[in-house]
């Protein structure tokens, strides 16, 4: 589980963050949501310990960040993953030295056990025959598989994804939501996504924090976001002609 | 004020290269692609140029030697001179700051528009450190690379100045022999090592700290080539002063 308390963040004298409070929890889907400039990404890096806080602070299980010394962070971020937008594989690997790349770093495992590790984890995320390609010759959805493989290679406790649908199709991207819904509950991790595709919202939200100009303006799951009376919010959800179909339809039990 | 912020970025840079130090195993593989990629790959082109440096050198020598009283081996003098002292370890390294400079910067230029550097650093691993500090101990055979571009255009000049006519083989290969200083050898080196470590570190600079997309990549290789050079010839200036004057 991880809490944030008070969090503020600035830069250059001008506040991203003012004083979020939340906390997202294991085995559940956290979404942030919001629209540009409203400090998602701020707060994601936050998170993953990229950016120190102004003020405020972040516990992960009780712990607080700040209270760690440098080798206590560098081993907690050992116990995070993370799915970058654009996938971020490393172009001088195959798929399966990607996926690898954690284990050789950060364990003293045989090369065997890794081996094994690595085709437990691909054939998880419904990667069979493909370890040897490059990243560049698989689809883009492939390529978050992959992404997403390799971030949970390490058995992480916490997992970030950053625009995990940005790129693909809508029929992959309901898969890649899926298959992170099916992780978060299966290794019973903190994920945490960073997001902007109101299907992700409306189809695994189970927890959704919305920011707006740097404060958390409304949090709930997928079910309030609909009953939900808070304008921003639904401005941002249902700004869509579709969305507003889809909300008058839920409300009127149809 | 920005060329302050780049040049103290830079001195940042180098003082976290040797911070928390990849796991041994993975750094022995990345300095053997990097050896394979700086140094194996170069010795095509390096070889090419310095065997025809070395030839248009005692062309142009030996043209421009018309007095019959000037001895025919010093145009094998002049070509040994110029090609120890200048043109295989200063000319070869701004064809290098071209070739492996503009590489290493589109390469991590590229890992850092792809956001693969920041998956580094979210794993917790020095990306500096497992970027930078293979290339840095590849460029320290760099000084091999410029003793086979001294063997070759030393050949080259050998071969035009033979089979053209320019000069006598006995002749050739006893102007050679003609005054030589092995301390100039020695100054050659110490050069290549100092060129050896700005082609490793400064077009990594550029390309670390890039940003922006894959245009911006293509203006941090073009950057990092003019700043190496640049580099290079001063520091070419400085050495030469403080060793050989």
């Amino acid at each position: 589980m991880i809490k944030v308390k008070d969090l503020h963040k600035s830069f250059s004298g001008e506040e991203i963050l003012k004083g979020l409070n939340t906390s997202f929890h294991a085995g559940k889907t956290n979404l942030i949501i919001g629209q540009s400039g409203a400090g998602k990404t701020v707060f994601l890096k936050c998170l993953l310990g990229l950016f120190e806080p102004t003020s405020g602070s972040i516990e992960y299980n009780k712990v607080a960040y700040a209270s760690l010394n440098n080798k206590q962070k560098r081993d907690l971020r050992k116990e995070m993953g993370m799915v970058f937008q654009g996938s971020a594989l490393f172009d001088s690997m195959n798929v399966a030295e990607n996926v690898m790349f954690p284990l050789i770093m950060f364990t003293k495992q045989s090369k065997a056990a890794m081996k094994k590790r690595v085709d437990e984890v691909l054939e998880r995320v419904d990667l069979i025959g493909v370890d040897h390609k490059s990243p560049a010759e698989i689809s883009g959805g492939m390529q978050k598989r992959v992404a997403i493989a390799r971030a949970i290679v390490n058995k992480p406790k916490y997992l970030f994804c950053d625009e995990p649908n940005s790129g693909l199709d809508p029929k992959t991207a309901i898969l890649i939501d899926n298959l992170i819904q099916e992780i978060t509950r299966e290794y019973n991790i903190t994920t945490v996504i960073n997001t902007h595709d109101m299907n992700s919202v409306l189809e695994i939200g189970e927890n959704i924090v919305f920011l707006k100009d740097g404060h958390l303006e409304w949090q709930g799951n997928k079910d309030e976001i609909y009953q939900s009376e808070n304008d921003a919010l639904t401005n941002f959800v249902y700004s869509s002609e579709l969305f507003q179909k889809v909300r008058k339809a839920q409300l009127q039990g149809l | 004020m920005s060329y302050l912020h780049d040049i103290g970025e830079y001195f940042m840079m180098l003082k976290n290269v040797f911070k928390r130090m990849t796991k041994g195993s993975v750094l022995r593989t990345l300095i053997f692609k990097e050896i394979d990629d700086l140094i194996i790959n170069s010795m095509g082109i390096v070889a090419f140029i310095s065997f025809f440096l070395g030839a248009v050198v005692t062309i142009q020598t030996a043209l421009n030697l018309g007095n019959p009283l000037i001895p025919k081996s010093l145009i094998a003098f002049t070509a040994r001179q110029s090609i120890i002292l200048e043109f295989s370890p200063t000319f070869i390294s701004i064809i290098m700051a071209g070739k492996v400079g503009s590489y290493i910067t589109s390469s991590i230029g590229t890992m850092r528009v792809t956001e693969q550097i920041d998956a580094l650093e979210v794993m917790g691993i020095n990306s500096v450190n497992y970027l930078v500090f293979p290339k840095m101990v590849a460029m320290l055979l760099y000084p091999f690379v410029i003793c086979i571009s001294m063997f070759l255009g030393i050949v080259g000049a050998y071969i035009a100045g033979v089979l053209g006519g320019y000069v006598a083989s006995d002749l050739f290969i006893q102007g050679l022999q003609v005054d030589f200083i092995p301390y100039h050898l020695t100054y050659a080196f110490i050069k290549t090592f100092f060129f050896a470590f700005i082609l490793a570190t400064v077009p990594s600079y550029h390309g670390y700290y890039m940003r922006g997309g894959a245009l911006e990549v293509g203006q941090a290789s073009t950057t990092s080539f003019v700043w190496t050079s640049v580099i290079l010839i001063i520091t070419n200036y400085v050495l030469t002063q403080l060793l050989l004057s």
